[in-house]
């Protein structure tokens, strides 16, 4: 089985250097770009590969990267920012791609900028990322130093500069706008769509923001081409490998690159063992927090982007969060939503007032303060602050775990506020 | 610069910016090539140099880039790893998100607290530690979690991290 993104990554969890990567075939993918395709026909390889958005939402990056206008409509400077603010609750992946093999994602970035006619690059990352972020600065010095970064790359009129920025903690900062708003040095705060930033982002400019892992499959797709890509996965119009990840009382917490498709049941019990001694599966959050719970009773769905959404929940960041029968479940959402709450920006109101709200009334029936009608007021709450009512993502992303906790462990709720305490404690 | 650490130093006061410092905000504002831009670097500098940042030096670093005061002070409220107070010669991020909650965050967050003698956002009488919450460290594969510093720690259980707190007090004295 290929695994493009993770092989040849050093077991002893150091950086690729500039060396091992090309090595590896690293920087052919950009060598072929600029010496034998147009920008056009890179961004075609890229959307015929189907390579869909790892940060979450699943949108394909071809697409995006064609919304950007034309450089003669709107000249230089435009932009590419790459999202390494990996803060979702239960996700683990960009953390290896950024600390293993930082020039795969600079070489990416660089075929982002070429296809959408860039000359300005961002990679942010989360400051507690200390070990990527001194593999990043690095690694984008050695790209300068062999003329892959800087003036007339390989030779060719392809100008690309490409700064690290490195931030200092906030979930918001990895909103897509709240980030284009922390590089220009504001609070990360949401911006009204549209404009779509692929129009006006960074200072009013086009800019292609895309999620690491995203990035990191670009060189492949250059170089071996979209049929391959779409070969790797096991689902059609789905293409490529997927990291997938799990943590909680599993025998194995780990991360594994797999083809995209691969079922749940394949990742839980073949690669992280099945649940640890003493302990039962009740239920899992499938890609991180943003995402609904589901049960044992699905567990032989695929992890894409599609079969997730038809069991009512969302691949998001393929990174599996376990709840085993040993733990409260109303203690964790209330987990998930008291992080929420901190987080909120309180740019827009409902997300402000509601999350902080919602969250104390799950952390009431999780100490057995909760009442009669708390549940139908949180189910119309979930509702409330769903998509279409707030600004951001953020506030809807949230709702999703209680959805699902509603769903499945309705009678957990039920029994903290008919006992007045939690039945765990 | 940016991968400088930022903690533990904390010899020049609260007030008046070297040149050194001064240097390396200006510096930050022609890589960035636009005046606000460089504002969270700039913080970052100054917290890198002092541990925080005080009202005369987010004054002083405003007015090199070109912001008001308060415009600068919006900057630095929003983020939780810029300190407008003082913090302890050593920072602990204790991570309270999902798969560490699981994992027994709980039990590890009352150990911490009551070997420090401290809760979330609060620092240790000798100035040694500060204990701060954090979201999710991305080490859910090791949880629970922590940093202290720049350094990850993983796999945290009572006798874990007395362990690793003792390397930090044999190091005060």
């Amino acid at each position: 089985m290929e695994r493009p993104l993770t092989e040849g990554m050093r077991p002893d969890g150091e950086p690729l250097t500039l060396e091992e990567y090309e090595a590896l075939g690293g920087y052919e993918g950009l060598r072929k770009a600029v010496a034998q395709m147009t920008p056009e026909a890179v961004l075609e390889e890229v959307k015929r590969a189907n390579l869909l958005g790892r940060g979450g939402a699943g949108f394909p990056a071809g697409s995006k990267w064609s919304y950007v206008p034309s450089v003669r409509d709107v000249p230089k400077p435009r932009y590419v920012a790459v999202n390494g603010d990996e803060m979702e609750p239960g996700t683990f992946k960009d953390r290896l791609l950024m600390e293993r093999n930082p020039h795969q994602l600079i070489e990416g970035t660089m075929l982002c900028a070429y296809a959408t006619y860039a000359d300005f690059a961002y990679v942010f990352v989360r400051w507690e990322y200390r070990k990527a972020a001194r593999a990043l600065e690095k690694a984008i010095a050695e790209a300068y130093e062999a003329g892959f970064l800087g003036r007339r790359i390989l030779g060719t009129d392809f100008d690309l500069q490409m700064g690290l920025h490195v931030s200092a903690g906030r979930y918001m900062c990895g909103e897509a706008l709240g980030m284009l708003n922390v590089l220009e040095g504001r609070r990360a705060i949401p911006r009204t769509k549209p404009p779509h930033p692929t129009l006006s982002g960074l200072w009013g400019k086009p800019t292609v923001v895309n999620n690491v892992e995203t990035i990191c499959n670009v060189p492949h797709i250059v170089r071996k081409g979209a049929a391959w890509f779409n070969g790797l996965s096991l689902t059609p119009g789905d293409g490529g490998t997927k990291l997938y990840g799990v943590s909680g009382r599993v025998k194995r917490p780990g991360l594994w690159e797999l083809p995209m498709g691969t079922t749940l049941r394949e990742i839980l019990e073949e690669h992280a063992g099945g649940m640890q001694g003493g302990y039962r599966l009740r239920g899992l959050l499938p890609g991180g927090a943003s995402t609904e719970f589901i049960t044992d009773q699905d567990l032989d769905v695929k992890m894409d982007f599609t079969a997730l959404q038809r069991v009512g929940s969302r691949l998001g960041t393929g990174t599996i969060v376990v709840l085993d029968d040993k733990t409260c479940p109303v203690g964790m959402v209330y987990s998930l939503e008291a992080f929420f709450a901190r987080e909120s920006c309180g740019w827009c109101t409902p997300c402000r007032d509601g999350l902080p709200w919602t969250a104390q009334t799950i952390g009431a029936i999780e100490q057995g303060e909760g009442r009669d009608g708390d549940l139908e007021r949180l189910e119309l709450q979930s509702r409330f602050l769903g998509p279409g009512y707030t600004f951001c993502y953020l506030a809807p992303g949230a709702m999703e775990p209680i959805r699902g906790a509603l769903r499945w462990f309705r009678p957990d709720f039920e029994a903290h506020i008919r006992e007045k305490r939690c039945p765990w404690r | 610069m940016c991968c400088r650490t930022w903690t533990g130093k904390h010899g020049k006061g609260a007030g008046v910016l070297t040149e050194e410092e001064r240097r390396e905000i200006e510096e930050e504002t022609e890589r960035s090539g636009h005046w606000a831009a460089a504002s969270l670097d700039a913080l970052q500098i100054v917290q890198r140099h002092r541990g925080w940042v005080s009202d005369e030096l987010l004054r002083e670093t405003a007015e090199i880039l070109r912001m008001t005061p308060d415009e600068l002070d919006n900057v630095a409220t929003f983020f939780s790893l810029i300190f407008r107070r003082p913090v302890g010669k050593h920072v602990i991020l204790l991570c309270d998100s999902v798969s560490c909650w699981v994992m027994g965050y709980n039990q590890v967050r009352e150990h911490l607290s009551a070997r420090l003698g401290i809760g979330p956002g609060q620092t240790t009488a000798d100035g040694l530690f500060t204990l701060l919450p954090v979201a999710c460290l991305g080490a859910c594969d090791r949880a629970p979690a922590m940093m202290i510093d720049e350094e990850l720690y993983g796999g945290l259980n009572p006798n874990e991290i007395d362990r690793i707190l003792a390397t930090y007090q044999r190091d005060k004295a």
